[in-house]
């Protein structure tokens, strides 16, 4: 365990952008945002970002490759490039968790390049989260707030700043700024994970399960009457997928750069009509089949390929930012039986 | 990084070929630049197509894997990349990607039976893959029954290889029904399923059925009918695809992909997915 005072934070965080780019979350007049960090930026005091950190490995539109077109002829021009190394500092539990439900997509057989490229650079410090909101619930998903993951894990106090190594690119990092920071003991962190713990068992979704949902459950919930009720007023806006950090459906489209064709890929929603549009016919019809498709794939459908591991880490982000304020604990709290309807 | 194998990533392909089949339908010839074959594949597997600038699209390798030299696509116009398709001359070059999917247990389950093959209209394109490995290998399969109709005459894929290749060999049996009778024709008219019936078929084969979604499920009931367990039964499905490999989300219905565990399904896998295809 190592220790910096929280006033020295700018030589670390100058420290670490000497060798590789370091992003931090910052406040904006859009909310906190993750940016570069360079002389001036100071840390967020924020629980967490508006968007969340899937843009880092997933960023929301990439160019794939390019063509060249001459008559008939087709020349693709593979345009991927080595990834430089990242760093990103304060990333919360809920948020590092979203990495291991989008690795088992991008980083099973096939692999994806493209996401491999980027994650294999990128070293992420995560914080713990010492005043959670009241959207949080990531420990539905037994995500522990005071104990997250990632390559460097950090505990914020008032006035110190406590890191641990958690691996090989962990212990590199904090090598490398050694001479920094102090050893220290785990007492400060210890309190603070008890007073973490104690916070989020008082917050209102504290007692929210998942134990009605998981692997092989398609049959209890795909015809369950209360789809239509909770389906009724979605927009279909698609917000709840773009901030979501484990969403990670998308499109591959070309468009015409005036030198040639660019081939790339975007976020796209299930929660959109043309998502299944064929010419041959729209196998989901109206928004409740749309709407089901969401939380089938994140409670039942991910779970039942993965292990058990849900395909939601209760981030909240979808609580705050859905217009018709509908969201998965309102589907959690209606299909996962009494316990849940009682929270 | 060049060098890691990227699966969105295409190669080239040239269209040597383009036949018309039918008002709707043509047939692609494709090979390498080179000359050769893009990749190997098995029957009901497919390939990602895509003219940059138009778009890329999901398609039933229609010919064999036993023809070594090229592969052939039956297309139909019906969108945006099958147009574009369809208007384009011998020649083109395209991009190709694939084989994607799991094919039909042709070496497996299907070994040692007797086989019928009931399609409609352009459902014919991903068995005539199945029927024409199965005739190549005749031995390891027994008698061979195809039942294909569609709209009109001029209507039916690949005619010319059905009448002058299929119906001639020993131990298959072609059954071809269009829908409304045409002066030219002196063959049976009817629907797909009901002619199932009517032919009435021993229930010990393995069926193969590919056509709309709507002759599919008559054509099973009919199947059931005549005493069919859905274990015998295979066919595959279609969605939209983007990727191919299971990751864009598209094709998802209930904890499959169509692309990566389909397109082949047999008839009882299917019930167990929510109905979402």
């Amino acid at each position: 365990m190592r220790k910096i005072s929280i006033d020295k934070l700018y030589v670390l965080f100058s420290s670490i952008a000497e060798s590789s780019k370091l992003y931090i979350p910052v406040d904006t007049k859009a909310g906190a945002k993750f940016e570069e960090w360079e002389s001036g930026k100071t840390l967020s005091n924020a629980l967490n970002t508006v968007r969340s950190t899937k843009d880092f490995f997933f960023p929301q539109t990439e160019n794939l490759m390019d063509f060249k077109v001459e008559g008939k002829n087709i020349e693709i021009i593979d345009t991927r490039s080595e990834s430089e190394d990242f760093v990103i500092f304060g990333v919360r539990a809920c948020d590092v968790k979203s990495f291991e439900v989008l690795d088992r997509v991008f980083l099973s057989e096939p692999v994806d390049s493209y996401y491999k490229n980027r994650r294999e650079h990128g070293v992420i410090i995560s914080v713990a989260c010492i005043k959670p909101a009241e959207t949080c619930f990531c420990g539905t998903f037994g995500i522990d707030a005071a104990d997250p993951e990632g390559d460097v894990v950090c505990y914020k106090t008032d006035d110190a700043l406590y890191m641990d190594a958690k691996t090989e690119k962990g212990k590199k990092l904090l090598d490398s700024v050694s001479c920094l920071t102090d050893e220290a003991d785990t007492k400060a962190c210890d309190e603070q994970k008890e007073l973490i713990h104690e916070r989020f068992s008082k917050l209102p979704l504290a007692n929210l399960s998942a134990d009605a949902f998981g692997s092989g459950k398609t049959s209890e919930f795909f015809d369950a009457p209360e789809w239509r009720e909770l389906s009724q007023s979605c927009l279909g806006c698609g917000t709840c997928t773009f901030v979501c950090p484990t969403c990670q459906c998308y499109d591959i489209k070309d468009f015409n750069t005036g030198h040639g064709i660019r081939r790339f890929r975007c976020w796209d929603s299930c929660m959109y009509s043309e998502f299944t549009k064929m010419s041959a016919g729209q196998p989901r019809l109206t928004q409740l089949e749309r709407f089901r498709q969401r939380f089938m794939h994140k409670l039942v459908y991910y779970p039942t390929n993965n292990d058990g591991l849900f395909s939601c880490v209760g981030c909240g982000r979808c609580l705050s930012k859905c217009p018709i304020q509908m969201n998965i604990v309102k589907v959690m709290k209606k299909l996962g039986g009494k316990e849940n309807a009682a929270n | 990084m060049q060098q890691i194998n990227e699966p969105l990533i295409p190669k080239i392909g040239v269209v040597t070929d383009i036949r018309i089949d039918t008002p709707d339908v043509k047939t692609f010839r494709v090979v390498t630049p080179d000359g050769k074959k893009a990749f190997d594949h098995m029957p009901g597997q497919c390939a990602m197509l895509s003219i940059p600038g138009v778009g890329e699209a999901m398609f039933s390798i229609t010919s064999s894997p036993t023809n070594k030299e090229f592969m052939e696509f039956s297309i139909k116009k019906c969108g945006c990349v099958t147009e574009w398709l369809h208007s384009m001359e011998a020649g083109q070059q395209i991009t190709i990607r694939g084989p994607y999917g799991k094919p039909f247990p042709v070496d497996t389950e299907f070994a040692g039976h007797d086989m019928l093959f009931i399609a409609g209209g352009i459902g014919l394109a991903p068995l005539r893959s199945v029927i024409n490995y199965c005739r190549h290998y005749r031995d390891r399969y027994g008698k061979i029954d195809i039942v294909y109709g569609s709209r009109s005459m001029q209507d039916l894929v690949d005619y010319k290889e059905i009448i002058d290749e299929w119906s001639k060999d020993s131990g298959v049996n072609v059954h071809l029904t269009i829908d409304r009778d045409q002066p030219e024709w002196g063959g049976h008219v009817g629907f797909v399923p009901n002619y199932v019936k009517e032919l009435g078929f021993s229930t010990d084969k393995i069926a193969i059925l590919c056509g709309p979604p709507i002759m599919i499920k008559f054509t099973l009931a009919g199947l059931q009918e005549l005493g069919f367990d859905k274990t015998q039964v295979y066919t595959t499905l279609e969605l939209r695809m983007k990727c191919g490999i299971g990751k864009c989300g598209r094709c998802n219905v209930g904890t499959k992909y169509v692309c990566k565990d389909g397109p082949v399904f047999r008839c009882d896998e299917i019930d167990e997915l929510p109905d979402e295809y």
